[in-house]
């Protein structure tokens, strides 16, 4: 018994198909949960206000973010020594929730950053190398789009991964040289002593949780499509030759 | 190999479009900039870094199309997979004569277009050095992004959203060294990593692109 059993697609389908309502419920709950206590029953910031409850879906967002691309890196390696296809698409899965998780993260930094910071957009070393990751989503998408044969696709966005995992952690930390942060440090920290205050803390982490399972059930959901997909045209491929 | 390097080269110098290209465009975007910035010596100077160095990526990808795709349409790449020399070589002697086309140029022309932005006397010196030691990176990082699309028909657009992203670190350093030299600060460190981003580009990218290369031609 090995996870490598759940490369082949019949049993991941088989798999997927049980383990997916729960997943998705336990996203469900947990987003609910957090969400609901994050804003509703926790105190306001004593500086910011009410406006701090966008902590819920900012910083699970962009957590989710990065760890999207870790995952694809992941999965792409596995494609590129195992061959297993389905690592290859659920990396193709994952590229879309992750580019969506990375607005998200954006968009929110930009609705909190208005009133804290008096300004849409700063050119803060965060957020440029998340525009930046946002930019390596788009490239890999349109990677995926722009080749025809599947398994080409696969071996070329992998490629494409692995080179753009090292040159976007290069630019994470290269834009830190080129302007000093208007950003505030980790919120979360497992070897500091000082992060958020409890009460933010308790909501935070189990909404961070909601949106992690949210990604393992896209993800599950995107790669079952993806298979199905596959399986479809390689039917239709078959008609074609017998007629 | 040498041979690939002097075909390189005069296929670019004699087929029109590719040599001079570059250097227009160069030319033209320091041409540009001023007329919407306005003419104010001392904002240009300001921002010249940035704008050479911007300028010196553009010019760079404009030519990238035409690394490998030429010799993959006319078939002479897989005449080169064929050969004894390994793609890894074929990748390496494609970027330097890209790098010697566009690259070498560009360095040489940017003090010219410095003094019309008004750059600071301090970053002439600078901007020769990070051009010489950045504009290999971006060749060979502009060849690995050539050898993901050669098999794609009009990959232009695509090569472009897919190279520019990995001309990020090399661009901040760059500029930042120009920028610090402008302002006679010490430019020790941002140069000592844009050397490093090349090196390790140059080490690691030529296996990137042609394993890139021998999917596309299977």
């Amino acid at each position: 018994m090995s996870i490598w059993e759940y490369a082949n697609p019949v049993r991941f389908m088989r798999l997927t198909d049980r383990v997916l309502p729960i997943v998705a419920g336990l996203a469900a709950l947990a987003l609910a949960l957090g969400l609901v206590w994050g804003f509703f029953f926790t105190p306001d910031d004593y500086k910011q206000g009410s406006t701090v409850k966008i902590l819920y879906i900012h910083v699970p967002a962009a957590t989710m973010a990065v760890s999207a691309w870790f995952m694809m890196l992941v999965t792409s390696l596995i494609w590129l020594v195992r061959r297993h296809h389905v690592s290859a698409l659920s990396a193709k899965a994952a590229a879309p929730v992750g580019m969506v998780f990375t607005l998200i993260g954006l968009i929110t930094g930009a609705i909190w950053g208005q009133p804290m910071w008096g300004t849409w957009w700063a050119w803060d070393p965060r957020l440029t190398s998340f525009l930046i990751l946002f930019l390596f989503y788009l490239g890999y998408m349109a990677l995926w789009e722009a080749i025809e044969d599947s398994d080409m696709a696969a071996d070329l966005t992998a490629v494409l991964c692995i080179v753009g995992s090292v040159f976007a952690f290069l630019s994470r930390y290269a834009v830190n040289f080129w302007n000093q942060g208007l950003h505030q440090g980790a919120s979360l920290s497992l070897d500091k002593k000082e992060h958020v205050s409890d009460v933010f803390w308790q909501p935070l982490v189990i909404s961070i949780g909601g949106f992690g399972l949210l990604f393992v059930a896209l993800v599950l959901a995107r790669t079952r499509t993806e298979i199905r997909l596959r399986r479809a045209s390689a039917l239709m491929a078959r008609e074609r030759r017998v007629a | 190999m040498m041979a690939l390097l002097l075909r390189d080269l005069r296929l670019a110098f004699r087929s029109g479009g590719g040599f001079g290209l570059a250097l227009a465009f160069f030319l033209l975007v320091a041409v540009l900039v001023p007329l919407g910035v306005g003419p104010d010596g001392a904002t240009l100077g300001r921002i010249a870094p940035g704008i050479l160095w911007v300028g010196a990526l553009l010019s760079c990808l404009l030519s990238l199309d035409r690394v490998f795709a030429l010799d993959y349409e006319d078939g002479s790449l897989d005449l080169l997979a064929a050969s004894p020399m390994p793609m890894e070589g074929v990748v390496a002697v494609k970027a330097l004569a890209h790098w010697l086309v566009t690259g070498l140029p560009l360095t040489a022309l940017s003090p010219l277009l410095a003094l019309m932005l008004n750059l600071p006397p301090g970053g002439f010196l600078w901007l020769l050095a990070t051009l010489l030691v950045g504009t290999p990176a971006l060749s060979i990082i502009g060849a690995f992004g050539a050898a993901l699309v050669v098999g794609i028909k009009r990959g232009g657009l695509l090569l472009s959203l897919l190279v520019l992203p990995l001309y990020v670190p090399t661009l901040i350093f760059g500029a930042e060294v120009v920028r610090r030299g402008a302002l006679g600060m010490s430019v020790a460190t941002p140069m000592v990593l844009l050397a490093a981003v090349t090196l390790g580009s140059l080490a690691t990218l030529p296996f990137a692109a042609a394993a890139a290369i021998r999917i596309s031609l299977r």
